[in-house]
């Protein structure tokens, strides 16, 4: 049997549980799957898990459950795995699951593969694909041991209306030990750090730097650029995090999503905490003097070189039609 | 306080993959390896919170001879001392058995508080500090961009959350955190701090018994594109110009 672990929170779904089923479908081989929704109060996700082609969702409720910590995850789903027994425990690879699920694995001292991107086979013999190296190279692994084994999948990785829906499965209401006694972590309401001013969702086009950039100096010369395209300026991480840029301009799984119609990356390699922000860009345009960097396989245009020396000479051509 | 830092050695960003020959590990001999880059932020924290707190900050790190590289690297930023598991199968292990390699040195020490790298850019398992939480029976909250020590019994962290958002967490030490980069600004060794990590302890200490590997790499390789990528060549102002012209013409993006 397979579990997949639903994440919700305040009885709202985060749609990478559908992309994570959509991978329990691949990977099944027609073993049975079930999924297990858990917290103080999870509205109408589980109805709507329902018709996910499953065999049964689980419904776990527990006040200790909400807020969410890693001690009360552990504590709820350790018993329940410890009785069901599955082969396979799968989560999306959210941030949720990135804090408990390497708890989870270590307390049954079962394998953990992370990050997922692909599934090559099914059932007990499969092998996933996941990226190494800063996604330099690209790794096939199979846990070791007995079952049960758990898996994260890669955000985006993985289509959620790839799930073939079937008819309504049961319902079940399941009980959860949890000692409140034994929670360690008190915490306060999420709050958004980061006022976003600027809205990089709604742009069009995207100028973004990256490492290759060099220094804060040479911001200008991007900026430059961005205007003479009628575009916002963006970043990686690291620029914001020196501060070379503000934190509200920053593309990636820490930042903002984007899906612009142009996306120009400026000395940015593409790890894919910076991917996942940006890979639904339409037009992809990469400049960088490494032609191993991994931004080049999502990119539709690809200039090896120096970027000191082509965004100069872009800025050149775009202004001649002006 | 008792701060111990967990430190991994990584090829660096510049390195150029090469596999070995049965393609399941790369080929060691000729990388360049230089610290973990969040794991370089931790120490930071760490030496941050010696400031303020005072007590020591010691270096633990699971992997070959050459590991000590980044080890004394660490000592020559701040670090007072190190534990040093010393073992070649560590070169290639995951990140559990790493955890189950530092966890009986550590827990004999009784940390106070213990930061690692949020995940390594080698193999990137984003696990090994969580998992060491729970063989180190502490409390641990991850991807921490905060930390302030409450009254020597509590920890106040600021835990990172998707898209911008935020959530403070008081733990009980001993606690484990796990820290996100750009949590601080970083220190860099001075000739000062290079001379005086020579005279540091550095233990070294043999590989537990009866670790397994929790997973297995059965092949390594170049990634293939996902895309039909149109490079684009010639000097730069060829290139620039022709770039121009194809995103105006055929993507009709400008």
């Amino acid at each position: 049997m397979i579990l997949v672990i639903a994440e919700q929170r305040d009885g709202r779904l985060n749609r990478a549980t559908w992309e994570t089923l959509a991978a329990a479908q691949m990977l099944a081989g027609g073993m049975p799957i079930t999924i297990v929704v858990l917290g103080a109060a999870p509205g109408n996700v589980a109805q709507e898990l329902a018709a996910a082609g499953v065999g049964e969702v689980l419904v776990a409720t527990n006040r200790a459950l909400d807020p969410y910590t890693p001690d009360a995850y552990v504590m709820a789903l350790g018993g329940l795995i410890r009785s069901v027994l599955p082969t396979y425990v799968l989560l999306p690879h959210t941030y949720q699951a990135r804090d408990f699920a390497p708890m989870l694995a270590a307390r049954l001292n079962k394998p953990l593969v992370t990050d997922v991107t692909a599934v090559t086979g099914t059932g007990t013999g499969a092998t996933f694909t996941r990226l190494m190296f800063q996604g330099k190279l690209v790794a096939q692994v199979r846990p070791t041991g007995e079952p049960p084994w758990f898996v994260t999948f890669q955000i985006g990785a993985f289509r959620a209306d790839a799930v073939r829906k079937g008819p309504a499965a049961s319902i079940t209401k399941t009980d959860v030990t949890i000692d409140p006694t034994l929670i360690r972590q008190k915490p306060e309401p999420p709050v958004q750090a980061v006022k976003q001013a600027v809205d990089l969702s709604q742009a069009e086009r995207i100028v973004a730097v990256g490492r290759g950039i060099k220094s804060e100096e040479n911001i200008p010369i991007a900026k430059k650029l961005a205007e003479a395209m009628g575009a916002e300026l963006a970043a990686s991480r690291p620029i914001c995090d020196n501060g070379w840029l503000p934190m509200e301009r920053q593309v990636g799984s820490s930042g903002q999503t984007v899906a612009p119609k142009l996306y120009v990356a400026l000395g940015i390699s593409g790890a894919i905490q910076h991917l996942v922000g940006m890979k639904g860009a339409r037009t992809i345009v990469a400049i960088n003097k490494d032609a191993e960097a991994p931004i080049f396989e999502v990119a539709d245009y690809g200039i090896v070189g120096d970027l000191f020396e082509i965004v100069p000479a872009m800025i050149v051509e775009l202004e001649k039609e002006k | 306080m008792k701060i111990a830092v967990c430190i991994k050695q990584v090829p660096t960003r510049e390195w150029q993959p090469r596999l070995n020959e049965s393609k399941t590990w790369i080929r060691e001999h000729d990388v360049p390896y230089e610290m973990n880059e969040p794991d370089a932020y931790a120490l930071e924290e760490a030496l941050r919170l010696r400031e303020r707190h005072s007590g020591e900050v010691v270096v633990c790190s699971a992997g070959p001879a050459r590991v000590q590289q980044v080890i004394r690297e660490a000592l020559a930023r701040g670090a007072d001392r190190a534990i040093h598991i010393e073992h070649d199968s560590l070169a290639s292990a995951d990140a559990a058995m790493i955890a189950d390699a530092l966890a009986p040195a550590m827990a004999e020490e009784q940390f106070d508080l213990v930061l690692t790298g949020l995940q390594s850019d080698d193999q990137g398992h984003g696990q090994m500090g969580v998992v060491l939480a729970e063989r180190l029976d502490m409390a641990h909250s991850t991807i921490i961009m905060e930390v302030q020590i409450q009254d020597g019994s509590h920890v106040r962290v600021s835990r990172e959350l998707e898209g911008g958002w935020f959530q403070d967490i008081v733990i009980p030490l001993p606690a484990l955190l796990t820290i996100q980069s750009g949590i601080n600004q970083l220190r860099y060794a001075t000739l000062r701090g290079i001379m005086a990590a020579k005279n540091r302890e550095i233990k070294k200490l043999p590989l537990p018994p009866g670790l397994q590997p929790s997973q297995q790499i059965l092949a390594l390789a170049v990634p293939t594109r996902s895309k039909q990528t149109q490079m684009i060549g010639g000097a730069p102002e060829t290139a620039a110009g022709e770039l121009v012209r194809r995103l105006r013409e055929e993507a009709r993006v400008l």
